[in-house]
C-alpha cells in the first residue's frame, strides 16, 4: 500500500468521515470531517485533502491534508455522520445531539440545531437526572434516528418525534439503517436487533445473536446494494457476516486481531471489499472479490446491473449464485478471502476509517490522521 | 540528600495574599493544589476575608501545548520501534539502525520547530509572539545537544571523520541563526579542501590524510615567515586564519556567533584529524577564548562542554535541570543506554537512570487527560517499576465514558491486571446501578468476575422483582449461559427466570421440580421463599396433580420453617397489622392448598395406574 499521507493533529480522533459526493460524481472525495474524543475541549473540523488545482507529474494531487475550520465540541464526539452536502450530525457523550453547517465559502462551522437532552438515564424533571451518552446517529434525509446506550429517538428538522426508551438492557453501541424505515442496531452482549419505524409500539422486531458467548459488538454496517447483508464487528477481534433474513446466526465468522473491532466498512461501490481497524492499531483490507473465470466481470461492477443482467441469463442455477453476495458464500473452496494490512506501522488503536472511492482515512488514538487517495492501485 | 544546585524559583499565585495568611497545599500526581487558610500569620485573631479559590498548580505546561503534542505522539512510535528492534544485532547494523533513530528523534524536533516558528510568526499579540519564539530556540537548543550527542555517542565518529560531522553539525546549526554571514566563513573552507578531503568512498588512511595536511600547513606557515602577502593584510590575516591561528580568529569574532563554532574553526584549521578524547581540551579553551572573561557560560555551553568531555551523565544532569519538561532527556537517556553507553547506575529509588527518566516522563502524560494511552507504553518498557507504577496510574484515569473504560479495560486485561480490571468494572457498575441500568451492572460484574458485586445486583433485581410484579432486562437474564456460575444469587435468579420460562410453555412438571430444587438446595435466599410458595399456589391449584405427595411433604416443609423463624411482633402499627392480616392469608392459603394437593397425591399415588 503505498501514497499514505500521516499527519499528526494533536488531538486524538474518534471519527473520520468523508463529506459525500454531489450525484454528478464527477470529482473524487476531497474533504472529510473529523471528532475528536478524550480532550478538555474536543473539536469537530472538516479537512480536505490536497491543493485545489496543484497536480503533480501524474495528475493526482500533492500534500497532506489541511484542516479547513472546527468547532468546539462538548463532550466525546461519539459519531459523526453526514446529513446532506453541508450538514454534518454529531453524538455528544453527554447526550447532546447537534447538527453543524459547514460553510464553504469563508470556511466556518456553526450549530444549525441541538438538542442538549437527547439522551438521558433518568428524565430532566426527576431529582437523578444524569445524562446518557449518545452512541450512534444516523441519516435519512430529512430524518434523524440516534441512539443512546438504551433507547431510541427519531427526529426531523425540528424536533424529536418519536422515543423508545430502554430499549435495552445492555448498552447499544452503533446503528444503521437496513431499508430506510428499519434501524439495525448492536450492543453489548452481541446481539443484533431491528426495529421498523413504521410499526407502532416499542418492540424490537427481530434479534439475531452470536452464541452464548455474549461478545459485545461495537459496528455494523450494511453491504451497499444486498440490504440484508450486514457486517459486524466484536470485542474479540471477529468480524462476523449475518444475513438478517434468515436463521439467528451469522453466516461466516473471520478472525482477525485479537483486539476489538471498532469500525466495518462495506466499499460503496465495490462491496466486494470490505474494511475494518482495530484497537491494537491494525487496518485490514478484506477482498473477497473473485476471479472464477465463468462469471461476467460486470457482476463485480454494482450490485444492481448485476441484478439486471442475471435475468437475461437462461441457466437458472447461475443466476443464484451470482445473485448471493460473495460474503454470503460459505464455500471456502470457492470463495477466498485475502486480507491486507494497509498501516505500514501499528502503535496505538486506529478508531474509524471511512471510505469514499478511492480515497481512504482514517484516525488513531495516536493524534495521527492517515489518508490514501490509491486504494485500489 | 545532595545540596540543592540552585535557588528553587518563585511563583507567585494570583489573589493568594501570602503575607497575610498561610497556605496550605497538597500533592498530586502531577499538581499540587493550593489554597489560601485562614490561618493568619499575626498574632492578632482577626479574620481576614480570604481568597475563595482552589489553584492548581502544574509546573510541566508543556504537556499542553498543541504543537509539543506532536513531538509527543510522533516520538513514542519512534520509541516503540526503537525497543523493538532486534537485540541479536550486533556492530555495524545496530549502530547504523541505532543513528537512524536517532536521525528520527531529531527529524521530528526540527518539523516541531518549523511549526512553532509558524506560529510565533503569525502570532497576533506579541506577547504569545514572544512565547513561541523562546521555545523554538529552546526546541533548536534540544536538537543542537540532540545531534552533537549523536556524533559522539551513537555515530562514534573516529579520527578525520569526526571533525566533517562537526562541520556540518556547526552548518546545520549556525546557518539558520546567522545565515548571512557564516556562510561566509563555513563554505569557503570546503572549496578549499574539498579535493584535500575526498569526502565519501575516502581511500586514504589516517595518517596518509594527516601527512597531506601537515605538508599544506607548513607551505602556508613558510609564506607567512617570507611575508609573501606582506603588501595584501586581507590575504594574510587569512593566511593566519588558515593556519589556525586563534588571535586572528578571534578577530573574525562577529562572524563567530558562539563558541563551538568558533572551536570547529579552529580545528579545521590547527588539527583537522583531531582525536575524540581531546576534543574537550580544544572546547574548554575555544570557550574560555570566546568568552574571554566578560561574560560566564550558560546553561547550553555547560551541557556541550559536558558532552566534549564524553561524560554522558553530566549532560543528562545538566539538561534535566535546565529543561522543563522530561521528554528530552527521557528519549535520549533510551537511546544512550540501548548503546549500552550508560553502566547501571543505582539511584536512591533502586532503578537505573533511564528507567527513573522513563517514569518521570510517563507519569507526566499520566497527569494530561488524554496523553495517558502513550505513558501506558512507556511504563511498559520499565522493567523494575513499571508494572507497579501503571497499576496506580491507570486506577485514576476518569473513566467518562464507555469506550473509554473499555480501552483501559483491554490495557489491563492485555497486562494481566485482575485487580485493576476488577475495580474498573466495580466503579461502572456502580455507576450503572445508580442509574438504575441494572443490566449494564450485572454486565460488568461477569465481566470482573466479580461475584460479590453480582450477588448485589441480583439481589436489587429480585427486589424490584417483589416491589413491581415483573422483571426489567429480561433480555439479559434470560440469556446469562454459563456467567450465571458467578455467584449463588445470580445463579438462582438465572433458575428462576427458567421456572418463568417453563411456566409459560406449561412444562408444569419441570417447573414444579424447579421451584422445588431452588428451595430445597437452599440457595433461593430466605426473603424470597414466600414468593416462591405463592408462586407454587397456581402449580398446586391445577386441575391435574403436579407435585407429588414426596413434594408436597417437602413444601410443608419449607412453609413450616418460614413461618416458625418469623419473629412474634410486639405492639405494631396499623401498617404493620395490615401486613401480617395478608400474611397470615397468605400462609393459610398455602395451608389449604398443600393439604389439599397433599391428599390428591396420595390419592393417585396410591390408586393403581389406569383406574
Amino acid at each position: 500500500m503505498e501514497e499514505i499521507y500521516a499527519k499528526f493533529v494533536s488531538q486524538k480522533i474518534r471519527k473520520t468521515r468523508w463529506r459525500p459526493l454531489p450525484p454528478e460524481r464527477l470529482q473524487t472525495a476531497e474533504t472529510f470531517a473529523t471528532g475528536s474524543w478524550d480532550n478538555e475541549e474536543n473539536y469537530v473540523s472538516p479537512w480536505s485533502i490536497g491543493d485545489f488545482g496543484n497536480l503533480d507529474s501524474d495528475g493526482g494531487f500533492e500534500g497532506d491534508h489541511q484542516l479547513l475550520c472546527d468547532i468546539r465540541h462538548h463532550g466525546d464526539v461519539m459519531d459523526l455522520p453526514s446529513f446532506d452536502r453541508e450538514r454534518i450530525v454529531t453524538a455528544s457523550s453527554t447526550g447532546c445531539v447537534t447538527v453543524f453547517l459547514h460553510h464553504p465559502n469563508n470556511q466556518t462551522l456553526s450549530v444549525n440545531q441541538q438538542w442538549t437532552t437527547a439522551h438521558y438515564h433518568a428524565g430532566p424533571g426527576s431529582p437523578s437526572y444524569s445524562s446518557a451518552p449518545c452512541v450512534g446517529v444516523v441519516c435519512n434525509n430529512p430524518e434523524i434516528v440516534t441512539v443512546g446506550e438504551h433507547d431510541h429517538k427519531e427526529a426531523d428538522h425540528k424536533e424529536a418525534t418519536r422515543t423508545i426508551d430502554n430499549a435495552d438492557s445492555n448498552t447499544f453501541h452503533a446503528v444503521t439503517f437496513l431499508q430506510t424505515p428499519e434501524i439495525l442496531t448492536v450492543n453489548s452482549t452481541g446481539q443484533l436487533k431491528t426495529l421498523d419505524f413504521r410499526q407502532q409500539g416499542n418492540e424490537l422486531s427481530h434479534i439475531l445473536s452470536l452464541t452464548s458467548d455474549r461478545v459485545p459488538l461495537h459496528c455494523v454496517d450494511r453491504h451497499p446494494n444486498q440490504q440484508h447483508v450486514v457486517a459486524t464487528g466484536g470485542q474479540d477481534g471477529i468480524l462476523s457476516i449475518w444475513d438478517v433474513r434468515q436463521g439467528t446466526m451469522p453466516v461466516s465468522l473471520l478472525k482477525a486481531r485479537e483486539a476489538e473491532m471498532w469500525e466495518v466498512h462495506f466499499h460503496p461501490s465495490n462491496p466486494d471489499h470490505l474494511f475494518t481497524c482495530s484497537e491494537d492499531g491494525s487496518l485490514w483490507h478484506w477482498d473477497a472479490s473473485t476471479d472464477v473465470p465463468e462469471k461476467l466481470s460486470l457482476f463485480h461492477q454494482g450490485g444492481r446491473s448485476s441484478t439486471f443482467l442475471s435475468q437475461s441469463i437462461s441457466n437458472q442455477a447461475n443466476v443464484h449464485q451470482s445473485v448471493i453476495s460473495s460474503w454470503l458464500s460459505t464455500d471456502p473452496a470457492k470463495h477466498r478471502i485475502e486480507t491486507t494490512s494497509l498501516l505500514p506501522s501499528r502503535s496505538l488503536s486506529v478508531n474509524s476509517l471511512d471510505v469514499l472511492d478511492p480515497c481512504l482515512v482514517c484516525g488513531t488514538d495516536a493524534e495521527a490522521i492517515y489518508v490514501t487517495r490509491y486504494l485500489f492501485s | 540528600m545532595e545540596e540543592l544546585d540552585g535557588e528553587p524559583a518563585v511563583t507567585v499565585i494570583p489573589g493568594v495574599n501570602s503575607k497575610k495568611n498561610q497556605m496550605c497545599f497538597d500533592w498530586g500526581p502531577g499538581e499540587m493544589l493550593v489554597c489560601e487558610t485562614s490561618f493568619s500569620k499575626k498574632e492578632k485573631s482577626e479574620m481576614v476575608p480570604s481568597c475563595p479559590f482552589i489553584y492548581i498548580i502544574r509546573k510541566d505546561v508543556d504537556v499542553y501545548s498543541q504543537i509539543l503534542r506532536k513531538l509527543f505522539n510522533e516520538s513514542h512510535g519512534i520509541f516503540l520501534g526503537l525497543q523493538r528492534i532486534d537485540e541479536e544485532l550486533t556492530g555495524k547494523s545496530r549502530k547504523s539502525q541505532l543513528v537512524r533513530v536517532s536521525k528520527n528523534y531529531r527529524s521530528v524536533i526540527r518539523a516541531c520547530m518549523e511549526e512553532m516558528h509558524q506560529v510565533a510568526i503569525a502570532a497576533k499579540d506579541p506577547a504569545s509572539g514572544r512565547q513561541f519564539s523562546s521555545q523554538v530556540s529552546i526546541l533548536s537548543a534540544m536538537e543542537l545537544i540532540w545531534n552533537l550527542c549523536e556524533i559522539l555517542f551513537i555515530e562514534v565518529a573516529p579520527a578525520g571523520h569526526l571533525l566533517l560531522h562537526l562541520l556540518d553539525w556547526v552548518r546545520l546549526h549556525v546557518c539558520e541563526v546567522d545565515s548571512l554571514s557564516a556562510d561566509v566563513l563555513g563554505s569557503e573552507n570546503p572549496s578549499n579542501h574539498g579535493s584535500f578531503w575526498n569526502l565519501p568512498g575516502n581511500t586514504q588512511t589516517l595518517t596518509e590524510l594527516e601527512l597531506k595536511w601537515q605538508h599544506w600547513h607548513e607551505e602556508c606557515e613558510r609564506y607567512l615567515q617570507d611575508s609573501t602577502f606582506a603588501t595584501n593584510p586581507h590575504l594574510e590575516s587569512l593566511l593566519k586564519i588558515m593556519l589556525g591561528d586563534e588571535a586572528a580568529l578571534l578577530e573574525q569574532k562577529e562572524l563567530l556567533s558562539n563558541w563551538y563554532h568558533f572551536l570547529v574553526t579552529r580545528l579545521l584549521y590547527s588539527n583537522p584529524t583531531v582525536k575524540p578524547i581531546d576534543l574537550h581540551y580544544y572546547a574548554q579553551s575555544s570557550l574560555d577564548l570566546f568568552l574571554g572573561g566578560e561574560s560566564s557560560p550558560e546553561p547550553l555551553d555547560n551541557i556541550l562542554l559536558a558532552a566534549f568531555e564524553f561524560d554522558i551523565h553530566q549532560v543528562i544532569k545538566e539538561c534535566s535541570i535546565a529543561l522543563s519538561n522530561w521528554w528530552f532527556v527521557a528519549h535520549l537517556t533510551d537511546l544512550l543506554d540501548h548503546c549500552k553507553l550508560l553502566q547501571s547506575h543505582n539511584l536512591y529509588f533502586g532503578s537505573n537512570m533511564r528507567e527513573f527518566l522513563l517514569l518521570e516522563y510517563a507519569s507526566g502524560l499520566f497527569a494530561h487527560p488524554s496523553l495517558w494511552q502513550l505513558g501506558v507504553d512507556y511504563f511498559d518498557y520499565c522493567p523494575k517499576l513499571g508494572r507497579v507504577s501503571l497499576e496506580l496510574h491507570i486506577e485514576r484515569i476518569p473513566l467518562n465514558t464507555e469506550q473509554k473504560a473499555l480501552k483501559v479495560l483491554r490495557i489491563c486485561e492485555q497486562r494481566q491486571m485482575t485487580e485493576q480490571v476488577r475495580s474498573i468494572c466495580k466503579i461502572l457498575a456502580m455507576k450503572a446501578v445508580r442509574n438504575n441500568r441494572l443490566g449494564s451492572a450485572l454486565s460488568w460484574s461477569i465481566r470482573a468476575k466479580d461475584a460479590a458485586f453480582a450477588t448485589l445486583v441480583s439481589d436489587r433485581f429480585l427486589r424490584d422483582y417483589c416491589e413491581r410484579g415483573c422483571f426489567s432486562d429480561l433480555d439479559l437474564i434470560d440469556n446469562l449461559g454459563p456467567a450465571m456460575m458467578l455467584s449463588d444469587r445470580l445463579t438462582f435468579l438465572g433458575k428462576y427466570r427458567e421456572f418463568h420460562h417453563m411456566y409459560g410453555e406449561k412444562r408444569f412438571a419441570d417447573a414444579a421440580s424447579l421451584l422445588l430444587s431452588l428451595m430445597t438446595s437452599r440457595i433461593a435466599p430466605r426473603s424470597f421463599w414466600m414468593t416462591l410458595l405463592t408462586d407454587a399456589l397456581p402449580l398446586l391449584e391445577q386441575k391435574q396433580v403436579i407435585f407429588s405427595a414426596e413434594q408436597t411433604y417437602e413444601l410443608m416443609q419449607c412453609l413450616e420453617d418460614l413461618t416458625s423463624r418469623r419473629p412474634v411482633r410486639g405492639e405494631s402499627d396499623i401498617q404493620q397489622l395490615q401486613d401480617e392480616d395478608i400474611e397470615t392469608t397468605k400462609v393459610e392459603m398455602l395451608r389449604l392448598a398443600l393439604a389439599r394437593n397433599l391428599a390428591r397425591a396420595i390419592i393417585r399415588e396410591g390408586s393403581l395406574e389406569g383406574s
